[in-house]
């Protein structure tokens, strides 16, 4: 793949010094349930059939940070602006440590969320928009975002068969909507869903309908990623 | 999120300067003449909330901060400590007494090579201080001050992780006088209180003392006499 001069979101942070990479940044996003992680397993081996080697990267990943910021997750004692600070040391951690290595090596990194999915919480618990986008300007923009968009029922629906509960953070829990939980789950699914509507035309999402069948989800994403590295996809 | 007005009716005072500049003794001295004199005070220093001191040790111990991490995690340090002590206590109508504040993330993390604009938004949920005090020493007199004993030097603190000079005494060196360059234009930016701070200690504390007492009222402070 030809070295292409990636862009970052804001200024270019100052531990990356050169950002023509020849590998490239595919993120998914979507909420808990819409998938992700199936069609993300689904297109590596595709890719490693087609011969590209394979990365991957999500959150709460970094060597930095990652148990600590489980182990806020789990006595829920840090503030809102607390962690989404942490959330985004061990974004810019992965960023330079894994991300980056991984552009340069030429490799395909598939991102199972990104810093879409950190804004958007945020900006639903109240943070100033200005302020967050601020936070994550030193990001990369990746080669192409593909969200997954799915219904706040069926995300239930989906959540409930896979866990057999829902789980207090991705229902929103913390944002005291409701003390029912499948109706804070709905509320703030919706929130978040509104707010990555309003992040579409801003960051170029494709807009993937995630209620379909996998196979048919699997098709779309290997036909506008093949397009984008110049080969053809074969059928899922 | 930028606070124009102070939403509590506490005052915040931080001290600033260079390593060596003497800022820290004063402070405690500070804090030390206010509890003897009843107030209802509240001491905090950078980089010290336990939460994300794990986090932080294990990043200078394996040398895997970036400037940006580097700049996030005492980020994350600041606000949970400004959200749980220091903005509930200025609310409480403490004084609270800060060992460094933001304008040190400034300093040090555009050194680093940070863009300044960026920091400052990230810190745009502190409010400023209504006294920041910054201790003024000729570069040269920090320096003394704190390599005249020929200490065991920390990594970060050295600045050794800019690669500028493997001796980390000159590194060191190196990295205050850019730091102190920031300092200095900051002063009139952020309307630092400049203390001189090569006189004796309790010279200085007695202008600090005067200072405080002119621009605070403090008689509002005091704690409820004990029954």
């Amino acid at each position: 793949m030809p070295l292409i001069e990636k862009q970052f979101f804001g200024r270019r942070p100052p531990e990356i010094t050169d950002s023509k990479f020849a590998g490239r940044l595919f993120v998914i996003e979507g909420a808990d349930g819409s998938g992700r992680s199936t069609q993300i397993l689904l297109l590596s081996q595709w890719l490693e059939s087609e011969g590209f080697a394979v990365q991957h990267m999500g959150l709460r990943r970094s060597t930095l940070v990652a148990d600590e910021l489980e182990d806020a997750k789990q006595g829920n004692v840090l503030t809102h602006t607390t962690m989404s600070l942490f959330y985004a040391t061990d974004f810019f951690d992965q960023q330079v440590h894994d991300l980056v290595p991984a552009l340069r090596a030429g490799l395909i990194v598939l991102a199972d969320r990104y810093v879409y999915t950190l804004m958007a919480r945020d900006i639903v618990r109240g943070t100033d928009r200005g302020w967050t986008r601020n936070l994550y300007s030193p990001a990369l923009v990746p080669d192409a975002v593909f969200y997954f968009r799915v219904g706040a029922r069926q995300l239930v629906e989906r959540n409930v068969q896979k866990n057999a509960t829902l789980d207090y953070w991705e229902s929103g829990m913390d944002l005291g909507l409701s003390r029912d939980m499948f109706d804070s789950f709905i509320k703030y699914q919706r929130l978040l869903a509104a707010e990555f509507a309003a992040m579409h035309a801003e960051f170029g999402f494709q807009v993937i309908n995630a209620n379909q069948r996998i196979e048919r989800i699997q098709r779309e994403l290997r036909r506008r990623i093949g397009k984008l590295l110049g080969i053809h996809a074969a059928s899922a | 999120m930028a606070d124009t007005q102070r939403p509590y009716s506490g005052k915040l005072i931080a001290v600033e300067g260079l390593d060596g500049s003497g800022k820290s003794t004063q402070i405690y001295l500070v804090k030390r003449w206010l509890e003897l004199e009843g107030y209802r005070v509240f001491f905090t220093e950078w980089n010290s909330s336990i939460l994300v001191k794990k986090s932080t040790s294990k990043g200078k111990k394996r040398l895997l901060l970036t400037p940006t991490t580097f700049s996030l995690i005492h980020a994350t340090d600041f606000a949970d400590r400004y959200d749980r002590q220091i903005l509930p206590l200025l609310r409480a109508g403490y004084i609270v007494l800060a060992d460094r504040y933001i304008y040190t993330a400034f300093a040090r993390d555009a050194v680093r090579g940070c863009d300044r604009d960026w920091l400052e938004k990230l810190y745009q949920f502190a409010v400023h201080p209504d006294i920041t005090f910054f201790f003024r020493v000729p570069l040269e007199v920090s320096l003394g001050r704190i390599l005249e004993g020929r200490p065991q030097l920390k990594y970060h603190e050295a600045g050794l992780d800019m690669g500028w000079s493997a001796d980390p005494y000159e590194s060191f060196r190196m990295f205050q006088s850019r730091v102190h360059e920031q300092y200095e234009a900051m002063i009139e930016q952020f309307q630092f209180t400049v203390v001189n701070a090569t006189r004796e200690i309790h010279q200085q504390q007695s202008e600090v003392r005067r200072l405080i007492t002119e621009r605070i009222d403090l008689s509002g402070f005091r704690r409820p006499a004990v029954r």
